[in-house]
């Protein structure tokens, strides 16, 4: 029976039932990312073995390589441009449908269904043909007369990466959902106090709605943010990085240094990189919050 | 007058709703329509919505695949890697959940301050030194690296859960104590019973992510029999080797039934699931 108790002791059960994810921890983060560190030191084409070269693959990214200053420039431009637009458009609809009007439920799942599919490859696939030269918005705009002839929306350099900011604010659809959600928990009596005191709907929104909603705000900003550093399904199938790589997102090309160069060093110290400038962005996401994030005092 | 506003606002509130679900949802109309088109019509007559006579013939055309292999190898591959690896991730992350709510241990905190860390860890950037290491297990070209780490708990998913454990009274798990049912026991009958809601939710967004996953098949897979269906349409999609549009059209639209037939199924569930971790994180 002693056998049975110990198994049953809290110290022991704990680490039984986390050690699935403890395991992988290790498995699949802990010992991957020292693995990761050492390579971005070498050079290493996965045939012969890994050589030491020192800082000279942080030196060549960081003063040398143009590429990915461009590709810094592209994401950066990406997530700071698709990210606002697309937590814009999310509010937008949310307080539409957070009104009490009839086919609200149908309207929500109908607005949902582009986040639903998003990220896959056919709606990656559809869209380089919605975009084409031959496609469907140059079909639309030029029989409603806005363009004369058809626009190489992704030959174009200047319209190459709008194509994937409005792919991306097109899934709006998450945001939507939270900010619905938070929308419902702010408390009538306080838009009913605004009204007695003379506000009207633009000062309800301002003083109540977007202060009080600041924390989820912040919070899908912060999240999206990383994941939009993190595109890449849609900028390999739709631009594939072109034209002029000036839809060279950072994963792309650092995909291409490891799996097309087989330069898993350098393609190492690419990923440390990033690691390194989405963690600052984070910490200065979350210094600059104290401004505009509005916490509720505790206590109540 | 009151009334007669009131129709008015009304009014313009749902033409305005109208218009705009129609611009947003257009694609996805359009994606279905053209795969009912033949191959001049795709491209002459680009953005209607209505095809002029229905193709199916498409999806027969489409279906035949490329490389010797049908759609049907791919969706196969692509049901087998999602459901292995979805199942994976619930049972372990449930099991893990209740570790970390229900039982406090040595360590507990720092653990679970870690497991947090690795849910802003964005999984691209090891990718090069998991890479390495399952070219080392000789893993490369099979399934196994896209299913087998799936096994060992999702922290976005254990987060999910804890937020339901945390839910479920205590008290449940007194009574069961008495009863006789050590941690295993409660695990078993009192939490995974109670648990059921945001375990489906869980399945949901990990069957999404797998299904839509483009990025794992393309680093690990080489061989065409072992692909599953976002692998296969890009390949099959290239604009250099396209020669059937409307059999490209019919595979895409096949490759996200499953995805709408299980939002129209789950609807409430993916709302529930986003709204409470989006509140919640």
């Amino acid at each position: 029976m002693a056998s049975k108790r110990i198994w049953d002791s809290d110290d022991v059960a704990g680490y039984v039932f986390i050690s699935p994810w403890l395991i992988g921890f290790f498995a699949f983060t802990v010992v991957p990312m020292l693995i990761s560190l050492y390579l971005s030191f070498t050079q290493y084409d996965m045939l012969s073995p890994a050589t030491w070269v020192g800082l000279d693959n942080y030196r060549e990214i960081l003063f040398q390589d143009r590429l990915f200053r461009q590709a810094l420039k592209v994401t950066l431009t990406y997530a700071l441009l698709s990210v606002p637009l697309r937590l814009v458009f999310a509010l937008f609809l949310a307080l539409l449908f957070v009104q009490d009007r009839m086919l609200v439920g149908v309207y929500r799942t109908v607005f949902y269904i582009p986040s639903v599919i998003g990220g896959s490859v056919a709606v990656a696939v559809m869209w380089r043909q919605l975009f084409g030269v031959n496609g469907a918005l140059n079909s639309v705009l030029v029989s409603l007369g806005i363009i004369e002839k058809n626009v190489g929306w992704l030959t174009d350099p200047r319209t190459a990466l709008w194509t994937l900011i409005v792919l991306a604010v097109w899934q709006f659809g998450s945001p939507m959902l939270i900010f619905l959600a938070g929308l419902k928990q702010i408390p009538v009596s306080l838009y009913e106090a605004a009204v007695i005191d003379g506000c009207n709907a633009w000062q309800k929104f301002i003083r109540i709605t977007l202060p009080l909603l600041s924390p989820i705000i912040f919070f899908n900003f912060v999240m999206q943010t990383i994941s939009g550093f993190m595109m890449f399904t849609q900028a390999m199938i739709i631009t594939n990085g072109g034209p002029f790589n000036r839809t060279l997102l950072y994963i792309l090309y650092l995909f291409r240094k490891g799996f097309a160069d087989y330069s898993m060093g350098y393609a190492s110290a690419l990923a440390w990189i990033l690691l390194v400038i989405i963690a600052a962005i984070t910490a200065l996401i979350f210094r600059s919050s104290s401004y505009w994030v509005f916490y509720e005092a505790k206590g109540d | 007058m009151y009334q007669y506003r009131r129709w008015l606002s009304s009014t313009l509130y749902h033409g305005f709703v109208l218009v705009l679900a129609f611009i947003v949802i257009y694609p996805v109309l359009w994606l279905v329509a053209s795969s009912f088109k033949t191959q001049p019509e795709i491209f002459q007559s680009a953005h209607s919505l209505i095809p002029k006579s229905l193709h199916v013939e498409n999806y027969a055309i489409g279906w035949r695949g490329f490389g010797r292999h049908t759609f049907g190898v791919f969706f196969r591959n692509s049901f087998y890697i999602t459901i292995l690896s979805t199942l994976g991730q619930v049972i372990s992350s449930a099991l893990v959940a209740y570790g970390f709510s229900r039982i406090r241990f040595v360590g507990r905190n720092f653990w679970f301050t870690c497991m947090i860390l690795t849910m802003l860890l964005p999984g691209q950037v090891l990718m090069i030194p998991q890479y390495v290491m399952f070219n080392k297990l000789g893993w490369v070209n099979t399934h196994k690296p896209l299913i087998i780490p799936a096994f060992f708990g999702t922290p976005f998913f254990v987060f999910l859960l804890m937020q339901f454990i945390r839910g479920i009274p205590l008290e449940l798990d007194e009574s069961a104590k008495i009863d006789g049912c050590g941690r295993y026991g409660i695990f078993l009958r009192i939490i995974l019973p109670n648990l059921k809601p945001p375990l489906v939710t869980a399945a949901i967004f990990a069957f999404y992510w797998k299904w839509e996953d483009f990025l794992g098949p393309l680093i690990y897979l080489q061989s065409t029999r072992l692909y599953p269906v976002s692998l296969a349409l890009k390949l099959f999609a290239d604009p250099a080797a396209v020669t059937n549009w409307g059999g490209m059209f019919a595979m895409s639209v096949l490759s996200l039934v499953p995805v709408f037939v299980i939002f129209v199924l789950f609807q409430d569930h993916i709302v529930e699931g986003i709204s409470t971790t989006g509140l919640k994180g």
